[in-house]
């Protein structure tokens, strides 16, 4: 009888944990703090490895549908007008395990409402669900600082995400998120080498590792998804085999699927839109869980049902 | 190949000299760098020659399915990671057909695959094969389903039957198009790997009871004389699926096992759950998938998919260079211009289309560099731009009499606006900001 031997790879490093949110006895108000990480191979690989914390999805939530496809808001309908219902919609509806709050509307160029407004739907939301909270700014520099200042203080105590920390901007979004003990979202654009220096400026600035979530750029499938999926399998496999630096969670927005003109186009050649535009980011979401993610960023309801069912096939047990 | 210290060892190391080299290692270091054949040297024992044959051997056969332009290839892979070089032949999708089903159904069933066909960017992406499956149990039936499909289209064929006697039947019908024949099984190997020997047809050989089994079926199957296999191993789970692909492709690469170093193949079926076996299968290590049924909203995705893994990371995927309109342009648009590295490309076009302002978007001939690197490599230059411009009638098609550059390459405004005749305006350095740029315009 033949023996196939079992390739178990013997690696020396492993990811390490994120705490999101904090529960009643740890000072906050979320129902309970999730963990992501500590994967021990390479992704669901079970025979060489352990996935100990399941993959998360985080549904994305804007302040202002000004920009948002026609096509995305079916689910929601008008709580879309609303991000604190929003937000309870894919708690209580969709099963989304973390909320990700984008306040585009704090944008200078376009609607410009003040950091405190946005502190303000920051604390809606958070009275409203209670699931751990990411918060994006708009990506103006100055405005953002202000903005995280101010989300950092309404939401002391909640270890909320914060995003996002870049290579030319990283000191007031780390000194927020330091301030109360929040995590920091730490992007980077395609780029290993860059990736580990977000890390190494963040934790020399004072965030501490395990408050650090690492975005490499998730790129969408039709613009260079390849680019993000290999960036992603090298980091993880640098970190597995003992660089410390890159031990540290992934989290890949894939609702960049969403930008693909094919993805949503009225085209009959390519079939129904809407299940097309679904499956645009679930195939988005699946490359980026094979390669490495510990989180995703979702816009489609559908998406998160999809992708939880791979996810129950992929670490079933036994 | 193994490397010069490996082969070196099994040399005589007599250093005669008569393959032409001073001395055995250096005669090895040109065999690991294949300059030279193994049997320039006169002393190296039998042993040793096929010892260093089954190491330079492919560690996964290459197969050929189906004849003519529409012949596919599957396997001759070496990489666990894209990234370490990349993976060399797409997996190959195939839908299959049904023998119970009428001709006229068959007919829709061909109409609906040869509908899963979209280009982008130059490159055709479409389904690869078709199967036939043996449902109704009928000779006949399944022979003349056969030879009717494999009139009506000349894709690669994929002949489902456990019965060996119903596939020779239906081979002999289509004689010469050199079908993948699925499969030797436990209870029919002996048969069916002569149908397959005998009429020098790749075989699949399926077993769903765990590896070990199946590489002791593909010893069986080998020994009566197939070396064209495709391995089946029936994955019941998305997690069985990845973790036997990753095994079988790792033992095959890393040479710790020789009997699995075959293409995959899976039944992926129909519905949500295929399309999650046929994604995994193309980004790891799947040589076919076949589908009894599949629409275009998921096949464009999965197509997509497919060809994104597959690029080689050493080499960008090109944009045809073109004049390409945006927002239904007309002769009072403005003309931009950005080289046919697709990523920039895409973005760049994406961004224009986010403005809603109409554009004639010219891409130039970067061999696929981006724009600061194709000005840096000199391979972006006023010159070039002129040219693409020229060679696309952009002036015919935008009567403006200006063209809006990439903010980083400003400093060829000058040239260009003299050798083009054209008022240059600077863009914005970056792509995200031309939605604000084409609207102040």
């Amino acid at each position: 009888m033949s023996e196939v031997p079992i390739p178990k790879e013997k690696w020396t490093g492993k990811i390490g944990i994120a705490v999101l949110g904090s529960s009643f006895e740890d000072g906050g108000t979320r129902k309970s703090r999730l963990l992501i990480g500590g994967q021990t191979g390479m992704p669901f690989l079970s025979y060489e490895g352990a996935t100990p914390n399941r993959p998360l999805f985080a549904g994305e939530v804007l302040d202002t549908i000004k920009d948002y496809p026609e096509l995305a808001k079916k689910p929601f309908g008008d709580a879309l007008e609303d991000p604190a219902r929003w937000a309870r919609v894919w708690v209580e509806q969709f099963g989304a395990d973390v909320v990700c709050l984008k306040l585009l509307s704090t944008n200078p160029e376009e609607e410009n409402k003040s950091s405190e407004e946005a502190a303000a739907t920051v604390r809606r939301v958070l009275e409203t669900v209670s699931v751990p909270i990411i918060v994006y700014g708009c990506g103006n520099v100055e405005k953002d600082a202000r903005t995280m200042e101010a989300v950092s203080n309404v939401g002391a105590g909640e270890r909320l995400i914060l995003a996002q920390a870049e290579e030319n901007a990283y000191e007031s979004i780390s000194k927020a998120a330091i301030a109360n003990d929040h995590l920091v979202v730490a992007f980077s654009n395609l780029d290993i080498n860059l990736a580990k220096q977000m890390n190494i400026l963040l934790t020399d600035f004072g965030v501490k590792k395990e408050n650090i979530l690492m975005d490499p750029l998730q790129a969408s499938l039709e613009t260079g998804l390849e680019y993000s999926y290999s960036v992603n399998e090298r980091i993880r496999l640098a970190a597995l085999t003992g660089d410390s630096m890159l031990q540290i969670p992934m989290i890949c927005d894939i609702t960049a699927a969403w930008k693909s003109r094919e993805a949503t186009e009225e085209n009959e050649k390519y079939g129904i839109t809407e299940k097309r535009a679904t499956w645009w980011e679930a195939a988005t979401g699946l490359a980026a869980l094979l390669s490495g993610a510990s989180m995703l960023i979702v816009r489609s309801p559908e998406t998160v049902r999809i992708l939880n069912r791979a996810l129950d096939d992929l670490m079933e047990e036994g | 190949m193994p490397t010069a210290i490996e082969i070196f060892k099994l040399l005589p190391k007599k250093n005669c000299g008569e393959c032409d080299y001073p001395t055995c290692l250096a005669f090895a270091m040109q065999l690991a760098n294949q300059k030279v054949k193994v049997e320039a040297c006169p002393h190296i024992s039998e042993q040793a020659k096929a010892s260093l044959a089954v190491s330079a051997s492919a560690p996964i056969r290459l197969l050929r399915i189906g004849v003519g332009e529409s012949r596919v290839e599957i396997g001759d892979e070496t990489e666990i990671y894209r990234h370490e070089k990349k993976f060399f032949h797409q997996t190959c999708y195939a839908v299959v057909l049904s023998d119970t089903l009428s001709t006229q159904e068959r007919r829709e069933g061909l109409e609906r695959v040869n509908g899963l066909r979209f280009e982008r960017i130059g490159q055709i992406m479409k389904m690869d094969m078709i199967g036939i499956r043996n449902d109704s149990g009928n000779l006949e039936k399944f022979a003349t389903a056969v030879e009717e499909v494999s009139s009506s289209t000349d894709l690669p064929m994929v002949l489902f039957a456990s019965d060996p006697q119903m596939m020779r039947a239906a081979v002999a019908r289509v004689a010469g198009r050199s079908p993948l024949l699925h499969a030797a099984t436990a209870a029919n190997h002996n048969a069916m790997a002569m149908v397959a020997k005998e009429t020098k047809c790749p075989l699949v050989v399926r077993e769903d009871r765990g590896l070990d089994m199946l590489a002791d079926l593909v010893q069986k199957v080998k020994a009566i004389g197939v070396e064209d296999i495709v391995l089946d191993f029936g994955p019941r789970s998305l997690k069985d699926l990845l973790e036997n692909s990753t095994i079988v492709r790792k033992v095959a690469v890393k040479k710790t096992f020789r009997g699995l170093g075959f293409p995959i193949m899976v039944n992926a079926g129909a519905g949500e759950r295929a399309i999650l076996m046929a994604m995994i299968s193309t980004m790891k290590y799947g040589g076919i998938v076949a589908f009894d049924e599949i629409d275009p909203a998921e096949a464009l995705p999965l197509f997509v998919l497919r060809q994104s893994i597959y690029t080689d990371p050493q080499v960008p995927i090109q944009v045809k260079p073109d004049l390409y309109p945006i927002n239904n342009p007309d002769e009072r648009s403005p003309v931009v211009f950005t080289t046919n590295f697709s990523l920039t490309y895409f973005t760049v076009m994406g961004d224009i289309e986010k403005s809603k302002m109409p554009a004639w978007l010219q891409v130039v001939d970067t061999e696929g560099l981006s724009v600061m690197t194709a000005y840096a490599a000199g391979k972006l230059t006023p010159d070039t731009v002129a040219k693409a411009l020229e060679s696309s009638g952009a002036k015919d098609k935008s009567k403006r009499g200006d063209i809006i550059i990439p903010g980083m390459v400003s400093r060829m405004s000058a040239k260009l606006q003299e050798i083009t005749g054209l008022k240059v305006i600077v863009g914005p350095k970056e792509s995200s900001a031309l939605p604000k740029f084409m609207k102040n315009l």
